[in-house]
């Protein structure tokens, strides 16, 4: 595929607003994760909650769009001149020029969960709730693209915990289409009282802080976040260091709605797509930010997937035991954190995991390891059996 | 750079919404030949499916994979290889329904099938198993413009892949009281089978882009308000040229700022 640039990303989660945070909380491998004091949620677990969420304020005229999931969307853009970076892409390509595409599992379906208690007598939900505004899916993309000023091809994409990484695939191959020249792309998710109860229906919640392949391991912590790029065609001669897209790979299970594929078949067959994309062998990556949720079953099924394809010596880690589990977020944020791994030359060591498994096949790290990384894999996987992996490199 | 021509070969079409039983019986009723009686959509059981599986599915998930069969029927393209995309405003609205009346009661006790259901990609998913296709499945929204989007995305992946994708666009809607607040009729599913041309057996060519033109509104009243009520029948007046085998172009709603513009060249 064509390999394209990522000319400005940034980050928000628990461990910190915008890229040096982030980057310091990485290199420390502290986590943000905390007990659970979210809304009305009375559940023994931890949480990744982004905070001064509810004190940000939509900008006059899109009052209308006022959601948890919209508030956290406009914190991240606020980060790193996000938006200033956009608005200099729209002067360069034109504004119908730059397309927007965004991962999110639930949206803001929060503020639809708080209409329904307080419905009136006769059953109707209050007259404040807009849910084209707040509850659809694509109330993200309205409010980001009004936010952005861009108006060019739009859609959100919701397949689960891989939806933010595959919207790279639907800008990358937009782009190469030549329907557009730039696209903005990224993940928000926002806690909710549907994932939090849901996943705890499933039994898939842990009360500690999520601990990803550790021997002990039982379940996931929930976490909120919001991440963007803006990846652009190659305005001119590729520059050193610049990082870039240069591998996507898309898969499904076909097996179970929310249980993966015992030895990750589905898994394999995306991360051995991103490589052929990309014209890389397994021994040219030299770090895998894994999929990690820290439920049982995922990580034994990425773990045999990943020894599979890559052998012993691959070094890799989740990142979700700092910010716990941000869903539709999940691929764009752990994107981000590539990016900053590729840009700064470190491999971000896991939190949380003191007892490693002993059926881990590979280098799972648990402490940052400085050194110069050229070409880094990261993990995505989703309910549905939806997977997705991406190469990142950083052009010499 | 050049930009490619987003064009792809029409290999299949299924349908199913009120008095549209599915793509055969609809289409002489969109070409005008035959009256339209608005009826309740039927929405078949999925034999495709595990029996389990079958019992676990909710009303959204039937109705995509009812129309994506109908489009994959008479094409002769293997499933287990094909790239699909879902598109479609929300994920299964009864579902929605009962997990936000959980969450509001004492005990917020949900159904981890439930759960699992309402994730907007549930269609997705249980296509694949169905199918036991491992190949790439998106799932993606963009509220009334859902079916545009779902087309643009699966026709740059026939140009950019150089191989076939089934589209499926649906949406059944929400109960009361969400339905005061999305008020969408009667449940309504599309599917297009698409493919780098030229192929044998395509019943049209089309080519998708972007204009600033408003979007063509059907002639007959009652279909009319079905397209503008249901946001996968934005695609009738689509549908009504491939049913009359009529070449020409067609604009279609996509986005509040952009309408899809789409050239029809009938095979036959």
């Amino acid at each position: 595929m064509t390999a394209l640039p990522l000319t400005h990303f940034t980050a928000t989660s628990c461990i910190g607003g915008g890229l040096a945070a982030t980057l310091d909380s990485l290199l420390e491998r502290r986590s943000g994760l905390a007990p659970c004091a979210f809304e009305t949620v009375r559940l023994q677990t931890h949480l990744g909650e982004v905070p001064g969420v509810d004190e940000v304020r939509v900008p006059p005229g899109l009052e209308r769009f006022d959601s948890r999931n919209n508030r956290l969307a406009l914190l991240g853009l606020s980060q790193d001149g996000f938006i200033e970076a956009v608005a200099g892409c729209a002067a360069r390509w034109g504004r119908r020029r730059i397309g927007l595409f965004l991962g999110t599992s639930t949206s803001g379906i929060l503020e639809t969960e708080i209409a329904y208690r307080r419905r009136g007598p006769s059953g109707a939900l209050p007259p404040q709730l807009d849910y084209a505004a707040t509850h659809n899916p694509y109330s993200l993309a309205a409010f980001v693209g009004r936010v952005l000023g861009i108006e060019g091809p739009s859609a959100v994409t919701c397949t689960a915990c891989s939806s933010s990484a595959k919207v790279f695939g639907s800008a990358q191959r937009m782009i190469e289409a030549g329907l557009i020249d730039a696209a903005v792309v990224g993940g928000v998710d926002s806690l909710c009282l549907t994932t939090l109860y849901g996943f705890h229906s499933l039994q898939l919640i842990s009360r500690q802080p999520c601990r990803p392949f550790d021997a002990a391991r039982d379940g996931i912590s929930i976490g909120e976040a919001a991440a963007f790029a803006l990846i652009e065609r190659p305005p001119g001669e590729r520059r050193a260091g610049q990082i870039l897209l240069t591998g996507i790979g898309e898969s499904s299970d076909a097996y179970h709605m929310s249980s993966p594929h015992p030895e990750g078949l589905g898994a394999r067959a995306a991360m051995r797509q991103a490589l052929e994309a990309a014209r890389l062998a397994p021994r040219d990556i030299d770090y895998i930010n894994l999929h990690g949720t820290g439920t049982p079953s995922n990580d034994s099924a990425e773990g045999r997937a990943v020894s599979a394809l890559f052998g012993a010596g691959i070094a890799a880690s989740s990142t979700k035991g700092a910010t716990g589990h941000t869903l539709g977020a999940a691929g764009a944020l752990e994107a981000v954190f590539c990016a900053l791994a590729l840009r700064h030359g470190f491999a971000p060591g896991g939190v949380n995991t003191t007892r490693l498994d002993p059926q881990v096949g590979f280098d799972y790290l648990r402490e940052s390891r400085r050194r110069p990384l050229t070409s880094v894999l990261s993990n995505s996987f989703g309910f549905g059996g939806s997977n997705c992996s991406l190469v990142l490199q950083r052009a010499s | 750079m050049r930009p490619a021509a987003l064009t792809a070969q029409v290999m299949g079409i299924g349908l199913t919404g009120p008095g549209l039983p599915d793509w055969g019986r609809a289409a002489p009723i969109l070409a005008g030949e035959r009256p339209y009686e608005p009826a309740p959509t039927v929405l078949p059981v999925i034999e495709a499916l595990p029996p389990a599986e079958r019992r676990r599915t909710g009303a959204t998930v039937r109705l995509a994979l009812a129309v994506a069969q109908q489009a994959l029927a008479a094409a002769g393209i293997d499933p287990a290889t094909l790239s699909t995309v879902f598109a479609s405003s929300g994920a299964d609205g009864a579902i929605c329904h009962e997990i936000c009346l959980a969450l509001a009661a004492e005990d917020r006790q949900l159904s981890p099938t439930r759960f699992h259901n309402s994730v907007h990609n549930a269609a997705a998913g249980y296509w694949s198993i169905a199918m036991k296709s491992m190949a790439r499945s998106n799932a993606l929204c963009a509220f009334d413009g859902s079916f545009a989007a779902g087309l643009l995305e699966a026709i740059t992946q026939v140009v950019i892949d150089g191989a076939p994708v089934l589209l499926a666009a649906y949406e059944t809607g929400y109960p009361e009281p969400l339905h005061a607040k999305r008020p969408l009729p009667d449940a309504f599913g599309v599917a297009l089978l698409l493919a780098p041309g030229p192929a044998a057996g395509a019943q049209a060519r089309i080519t998708v882009t972007l204009t600033d033109a408003p979007a063509e509104p059907m002639p007959q009243g009652p279909l009319e308000a079905l397209r503008t009520g249901a946001p996968a029948a934005r695609s009738l007046p689509l549908l009504r040229h491939l049913a009359r085998a009529h070449s020409g172009g067609v604009v279609i709603d996509y986005l509040d700022h952009q309408r899809m513009h789409i050239e029809v060249s009938a095979c036959r």
